[in-house]
């Protein structure tokens, strides 16, 4: 039966020993334990609800409460993207999309229209989610207050009484010191006008796109064991004064790369003479503009024969199905 | 799995999950996809089980999705009248039975006309309010009135109503609403479709 974690053989041959695992990797009664978390979550929008986090086999900092949300939730006919700063192509994202196509067999993808899960760390895509999407972010610290109260114990209990006003203190202090807000990622939400919540190191940009969001938002923090969520379309709101509204970062160039405005950009440091380039956090974004026909200051235009700069990233996983057919299959008996 | 045999007169124990990994995640996203979308009726797949009368396919197939030996559970009169309801939760899911329904994380009521009183079940405490229950309830049909229904996860206001639940619904959903972020979630089962009205959902004047 495919719920049982299958052990690996003794190694008695010369050949790797199968390992199988069970399907999205973790066992059945912590998808169950997980699951139950995630619907308290949802139904409490914005409170952090402890759960049993598993070591999972990635570093803490990784995405580890991303990993195990997205395990508990994943079924065989979902289609999963993963970001990392907005990039389907760094280390975190790919090692985590193929993590998920060598153990649940799931389909992959780096475009967010087509995905049902996209696991994101640090960033919202650019495109907007629809309805029936989950997104789940990788969380490093889930408590707003930790930095002004170390105590969990104190912290719990001020989010009992909705007892907040430490944190506008903390932004007033932000405008005595610096004339404006200067908490420019992570910046704290109240969630359905009642919880205080992270969140997580999202800029300050992206926290507009929570408000609202026909997709369900699940946050998993593995090193401290909770999980929070924000229901579709639920009232999200930036903490900020009358007279120092809240206000998401602009930029003065639109991307070097697709020409695109509105959206949170990347610097690239282009050589050790100043020169740099300012691109698409999101790279889906940015390569599908980029297909359209936008051409940016820096960029050949599409299908010219020699692009001044490299060419678009992938959009199909073919590196991902590579991986994946590593992966040894069941062959013999178990023990 | 060792062949029941039907000790104590006993009829042999029904079957759980075919597929129990699969099943149980289609089960879940289905109640996932109802406590983010209140009082919207989500279709559940076929869940393919034939669990003991009275307890009905689709509530059976939530409780064994989401119950396990860390999570006591409560049956209401209908389901504690027939032993083998117990059995096959015991059996297919290791969870203990309590008779005092504040001790239960999981209440299964299959009478929802005879729903108890909602403070009667956990309610959670301030530093801990998903320590509320989740009350598994079976309706004879899920409509999109007469009730307005407004709060997370629906946009605007939703109607919604269910045939075989007390007539004072909206009074209950208020004062359970009332009192976030303690109070109880409801998962209600129809015959093939379920609705979520967790505890921020909240009656709202027609019109």
């Amino acid at each position: 039966m495919s719920d049982a974690p299958a052990r690996p053989r003794p190694a008695g041959g010369p050949a790797m020993p199968a390992i199988t695992y069970n399907f999205a990797y973790l066992d059945e009664q912590t998808k169950k334990m997980i699951r139950r978390a995630i619907l308290k979550a949802i139904a409490i929008p914005g409170h952090q609800v402890p759960f049993a986090g598993r070591e999972m086999p990635m570093p803490y900092g990784w995405g580890t409460g991303g990993v195990q949300v997205t395990a508990a939730i994943l079924g065989a006919d979902d289609v999963l993207k993963v970001i990392d700063q907005g990039s389907d192509d760094t280390t975190n994202a790919v090692a985590i999309r193929s993590f998920f196509a060598a153990t649940a067999g799931v389909a992959t993808t780096t475009r967010t229209s087509e995905a049902s899960i996209i696991q994101t760390r640090h960033r919202i895509p650019e495109a907007p989610l629809a309805s029936g999407q989950v997104i789940v972010y990788q969380v490093p610290i889930p408590e707003p207050l930790r930095f002004l109260e170390p105590r969990e114990t104190e912290t719990r209990r001020m989010h009992g009484l909705a007892d907040y006003g430490l944190m506008h203190v903390k932004l007033y202090e932000d405008i005595a010191h610096h004339g404006h807000i200067a908490t420019t990622y992570a910046y704290p939400v109240r969630v359905a006008g009642r919880y205080l919540m992270d969140p997580s190191p999202i800029p300050k940009f992206d926290n507009p796109k929570m408000d609202d969001s026909p997709a369900l938002q699940l946050f998993g923090a593995g090193r401290e064991k909770r999980i929070y969520a924000i229901p579709p379309h639920t009232r999200v709101v930036s903490l900020d004064f009358e007279d120092h509204p809240f206000a998401v970062q602009r930029f003065a160039a639109p991307c070097a790369l697709c020409a695109a405005e509105g959206v949170y950009l990347d610097e690239v440091i282009l050589d050790d003479a100043g020169s740099r380039m300012f691109v698409c956090s999101d790279t889906d974004h940015c390569a599908t503009r980029q297909a359209d026909g936008h051409t940016g200051t820096m960029r050949a235009p599409y299908g010219s024969s020699a692009p001044s700069s490299p060419p678009p990233p992938p959009h199909a996983g073919e590196n991902e199905t590579a991986l994946a057919e590593t992966v040894p299959t069941p062959s013999g008996e178990r023990p | 799995m060792a062949a029941p045999s039907p000790a104590a007169g006993r009829p042999a124990l029904a079957a759980g999950f075919a597929d129990p990994v699969h099943d149980a995640q289609r089960c879940f996203r289905a109640v996932m996809a109802a406590m983010a979308e209140p009082a919207r009726a989500v279709a559940l797949p076929e869940p393919h089980i034939c669990p003991p009368a009275p307890l009905g396919p689709v509530m059976a197939a939530v409780a064994l999705a989401l119950l396990d030996f860390e999570t006591p559970f409560w049956l209401d009169p209908p389901l504690a009248a027939a032993p083998a309801v117990a059995d096959f939760l015991r059996f297919h899911t290791g969870a203990p039975q309590v008779a005092d329904p504040g001790a239960a994380m999981f209440a299964l009521i299959a009478d929802g006309a005879a729903l108890p009183e909602l403070p009667v079940f956990a309610q959670g405490a301030p530093d801990d309010p998903q320590d509320g229950a989740t009350l598994i309830v079976a309706v004879a049909a899920l409509h999109a009135g007469p009730l307005t229904l407004a709060g997370p996860g629906i946009p605007g206001v939703r109607g919604f109503g269910a045939a075989g639940l007390p007539a004072d619904l909206a009074r209950r959903l208020a004062e359970n609403a009332a009192g976030f972020p303690l109070g109880v979630d409801l998962i209600l089962c129809g015959p093939a479709h379920l609705a979520g009205l967790p505890r921020t959902t909240r009656p709202v004047a027609e019109g």
